[in-house]
């Protein structure tokens, strides 16, 4: 059928020259680029930025999922990033409905979702507008011009089609009408106008498919999967994405596109798969209560980005875990101190707001020493904040969001893939220390996917858990002694003989009864402190992902901004400066040589997207020099701006 | 309450060491031993019995029983409760709040925790007034109550809390007050209603709020004043010693209730009702009868189960993993996988 395929109009455009083809036919442009270049043999560069963009109904995050599982399956190293509107369905066609996924890989290590795209495909003038300025001078656009009518134009705030003018000058534009391509490739389908154009984020993915030299086969089968019920949508489908992919065929014999062959990255051999980080923390957390030999409860409420967690463990409860759904975010840790008073693992989780309201019950599990786990997935903030924006500004809240002295680890994920290892982290913690733990984690790796080796259970060190069955002190119950850790034991209800009684008012350092004494406050305040700064006795000590100690200037980070560090600094490297990339997992308590590190070094610059939080407690605790270099625009860093701050700080 | 084998205690078993500080004079006194001889009665194990509270004069009522406590924060303790039952559902849970801590700050969970249905029995003690913070109004405070955040008088309309549970979809109410002879009748009812069973306890704040429901509470006339309510008997009130002379009927044309005499050799006659504890419209009028009027509805008033959260959240599982196996392994290598075999680090699916 793509013989079939009708090329109502192309557009390729460059350094202001057009050269147009027969009305009805091709227009094109001759010229020399590393993509999409006409003349060409195919282009192999090491890695490509390509970002899929329309509005918020055209199915992008699906498309760019399903084109990141066939890029995987393709054996290339990516890193991926969701940009969608807080709006569940802004109004059609406008500048804030527009929604974007963009994928960075490549046949080397890939880091970060990547800084400005390769190629942008824009399904409608909103679309266009708004991922123009990020799109690398000389990038390919694909754009629908069936989308870019009269009204579409207006809704983007263009007074002319920037198809029409020379504000595309500086890059290559392919356009042409997908939507009614699509609906051409659909028609046998029979389906209304409407359904059929539901259909052009497969028609959109084809070509993408096509240009990146994909197998269709793995979207099929994901296809006839999804639309099981209904295989008319399924086929018509299809019948879009083969559309696409023979456009693309098509297109290059004429001259426009070409095919671009990214080698598979040199990898560890294993079995690999992609994970969002909601994914990994999950499994992370499974993993984790199963290595404790305990039953996990989780306490939610909803809240973007943190549901996704939720929405993963209640399709677990076979690996002995029980979900909840709270009344709200108070209710939710709430119940999740209970069960873990009661013998399971106690989980909840948020986002910055949710957290704020769950602060009060975060001193409750510390001043009862009990375990439990409370998986932060920051947010732009404060208050509402931006909802679908990431950000690390809860590092604060984290460390020192609570009334009185109140001391709780911190431990933070630094990618999709390093939260699975967090999580269990954060549950031994948790239990070995009778205390509750943070999990950072920020909207870009809970959305974000990466492959992922998946690892074999069976080299996971486990730490069963002892309940307490006997008294402890002869014939008296000591429920708060502490053993060699500074933790007190995990006594269960329903234990014969061992009733006692726990609350959040002070109490006596070894019965738990209420005890108000100054001595007593004061002995108590000590044995919380020393008991999570012990913490630090049982991680690693802190190294260079980069780099050697003594190194002129190092880049120290924490959380997902470890991608753009990553790359900024071997590429630095590769140049020949002595800069090294340090990247904090345990925020609090930090590893024990963390002073002497930092110390080593003669500049400390710390990259994060907050107002310098990491960097003063970073001073604060070891009287350091460390610099800020913060933004909060709701993106992850881009590594040219790092490179550039490695640049300035050597100079 | 669960299917347990009978524990014998006495009501010294269910005593701790701590020395009680309420006032001298509090209502909490005679609920606790009221609580404590009730519990040998049913055969409770103490290690299977949970008390848990939130923050008040009541709140403290964990760390004067004998059986694992856990005294959480302001109005949170339905929550706790909910979880805890959760992760162990063969614990008997007590939950000890009062009108503010479950009706203002702890609202919300006493809404769901009811709704909900976890089996619990839920001891509200209703004394009108914050007491812990020295006296402000709460919100079972009546109209004009002077307190020291309301000098002139308290302007906001009360909460009644039994119409709120009956509200909230609650399937037990019960009411009793602190030296009420009956209570122990009410807690073993709510203690074998398979539920969230709620029990507004009317409580004296001998400091802050003396002699509030005196009232009806009152020793002298108390017959003329408290209706107790028992599931199929005649809704019969009056002084015992003169005989029964007053009972409840329903006025059909109006649709409420009236005072109506009649003695227990007429009652039929006169049209005096009998207790339905299952009708949840007439549970209503009773809970929301004008008291001076008409006597305060106390006992059992509404008791209708229904499967609690517990049996449901367990069904559920059952359905959920049914067939499924627990494996790790395969759980983290699930969805769309590739392998890279070892030399060329090339993939193949």
């Amino acid at each position: 059928m793509r013989e079939e395929v009708p090329i109502h109009r192309c557009i390729f455009q460059q350094d202001k020259r057009l050269l147009f083809g027969a009305r009805e036919g091709t227009y094109m442009a001759t010229q020399a680029a590393d993509l999409g270049s006409a003349n060409e043999p195919s282009a192999q560069p090491d890695a490509v930025v390509v970002r899929f963009a329309g509005d918020s109904g055209d199915g992008m995050q699906l498309t760019g999922g399903q084109f990141t599982l066939s890029t995987a399956l393709a054996g290339n190293d990516l890193a991926t990033f969701p940009d969608f509107p807080a709006e569940i369905r802004a109004p059609q066609g406008t500048l804030f409905g527009v929604s974007a996924f963009q994928i960075n890989f490549g046949s080397r290590e890939i880091s970060t979702a990547g800084d400005a795209p390769d190629v942008l495909v824009a399904m409608n003038p909103a679309a266009l507008k708004v991922n123009l300025p990020s799109l690398k001078t000389g990038g390919l656009i694909i754009a629908d011009t069936g989308e870019f009518t009269k009204r579409n134009l207006d809704k983007a705030k263009y007074d002319v089609s920037p198809l029409e003018d020379d504000s595309l000058a500086k890059y290559k534009v392919l356009a042409f009408d997908i939507s009614a391509l699509t609906i051409e490739a659909v028609k046998e389908y029979g389906l209304g106008n409407k359904d059929a154009l539901r259909s052009k984020n497969m028609w959109t993915l084809g070509l993408a498919l096509w240009m990146f030299d994909r197998p269709r086969e793995p979207i099929h089968q994901w296809l006839k999967q999804k639309f099981k019920s209904k295989p008319d949508i399924a086929n018509a489908n299809i019948a879009a994405l083969d559309a696409g992919h023979a456009y693309g065929e098509t297109a290059e014999i004429s001259g426009p596109l070409s095919q671009i062959n990214v080698a598979p990255t040199k990898t560890e051999a294993g079995l690999y798969r992609t994970i969002t980080g909601a994914e990994s923390i999950s499994l992370g957390l499974v993993a984790g209560a199963q290595l404790a030999d305990l039953p996990m409860f989780f306490g939610g409420y909803p809240i973007t980005p943190a549901s996704a967690i939720l929405h993963h463990l209640v399709r677990l409860k076979e690996y002995d875990v029980t979900t909840f759904q709270a009344e709200d975010e108070i209710a939710a840790i709430c119940a999740a101190i209970g069960a873990s008073w009661a013998g399971s693992l106690g989980i909840t989780s948020s986002s910055g707001p949710g957290i704020a309201l769950k602060g009060e019950a975060m001193g409750l599990a510390i001043m009862t020493e009990l375990p439990l786990v409370i998986v932060n997935s920051q947010r732009g903030g404060p208050s509402t904040g931006l909802p679908t924006k990431t950000e690390q500004s809860d590092l604060y809240q984290a460390i020192y969001g609570r009334n009185g002295d109140a001391p709780m680890p911190v431990i933070s994920a630094s990618s999709p893939a390093d939260a699975f290892e967090c999580a269990i982290e954060a549950v031994r913690i948790a239990v070995q220390y009778m205390t509750p733990v943070m999990l950072l984690t920020d909207g870009y790796i809970a959305n974000a996917a990466e492959p992922w080796k998946v690892p074999d259970p069976a080299t996971f060190e486990p730490f069963p858990v002892t309940f307490l069955e006997e008294k402890n002190d002869g014939d008296t119950l000591l429920p708060y002694r502490r053993d060699e850790k500074g933790a007190r034991p995990w006594i269960k209800p329903g234990t014969p003989e061992l009733m006692h009684r726990i609350g959040g008012i002070e109490k006596h350092e070894e019965t738990g009864n209420i005890d108000y004494s100054p001595e007593n406050h004061q002995a108590m305040t000590d044995a919380r402190k020393a008991k999570i700064d012990g913490v630090a006795n049982s991680i690693p000590d802190q190294g260079c992902c980069l780099g050697e100690p003594g190194a002129k200037l190092a880049l120290v980070g924490w959380g997902s901004t470890f991608g753009p560090i990553h790359r900024a600094v071997s590429q630095a490297r590769e140049r020949g400066l002595d800069v090294a990339h340090v990247h904090f997992r345990h925020i609090w308590p930090m590893p024990k040589n963390t002073g002497d590190l930092l110390k080593s070094f003669d500049k400390v610059l710390v990259p994060e997207m907050n107002t310098g939080q990491f960097k003063t407690v970073l001073r604060d605790q070891f009287l350091v020099d460390a610099q800020p270099l913060n933004k909060t625009d709701g993106l992850p860093f881009y590594i040219h701006e790092l490179e550039a701050a490695i640049e300035e700080a050597l100079s | 309450m669960n299917e347990m084998t009978k524990i014998e205690t006495t009501l010294k078993d269910w005593e701790t060491d701590q020395e009680v500080r309420w006032c001298p004079g509090c209502g909490d006194y005679a609920i606790l031993k009221a609580v404590q001889r009730t519990l040998p009665q049913l055969g409770c194990d103490p290690k299977n019995t949970v008390f848990i509270s939130g923050i008040g004069c009541s709140s403290r009522f964990p760390y004067y029983m004998e059986t694992y406590g856990f005294h959480t924060i302001h109005g949170r303790a339905p929550a706790v409760a909910t979880g805890a039952k959760l992760a162990n559902p063969e614990l008997d849970i007590w939950l000890v709040t009062g009108d503010g801590d479950g009706l203002s700050i702890g609202g919300n969970h006493m809404l769901h925790v009811l709704r909900r249905n976890v089996n619990m029995q839920i001891m509200l003690f209703n004394n009108e007034i914050y007491g812990l913070t020295k006296g402000q109004f709460s919100p079972t405070s009546r109209e004009g109550t002077r307190s020291p955040s309301t000098p002139i008088g308290s302007v906001d309309r009360p909460a009644n809390p039994a119409s709120f549970a009956l509200g909230a979809g609650a399937r037990f109410v019960g009411r009793g007050f602190d030296v009420s002879k009956n209570l122990p009748d009410v807690l073993k009812a709510a203690h074998a209603h398979q539920g969230a069973a709620f029990i507004e306890i009317f409580q004296n704040c001998i400091v802050y709020n003396k002699d509030v429901f005196n009232d009806f509470a009152a020793p002298k006339g108390a017959g003329d004043r408290q209706l107790w309510l028992e599931h199929g008997k005649p809704m019969l009130f009056g002084d015992p010693k003169t005989g029964l002379d007053k009972g409840i009927a329903l006025d059909r044309e109006g649709l409420s209730l009236k005072v109506v005499e009649a003695t227990e050799d007429n009652w039929e006659e006169a049209g005096v009702l009998v207790h339905d504890a299952t009708s949840r419209v007439i549970s209503n009028m009773l809970i929301e009868m004008p008291f001076g009027p008409f006597p305060m509805a106390l006992g059992v008033i509404y008791d209708d189960p229904r499967p609690s959260y517990s049996e449901s959240v367990a069904q559920e599982r059952a359905k959920a993993t049914e067939g499924k196996q627990a494996n790790l392994a395969k759980l983290l290598g699930s969805g769309q996988t590739w392998t890279v075999e070892a030399d060329e680090g090339h993939p193949t699916d």
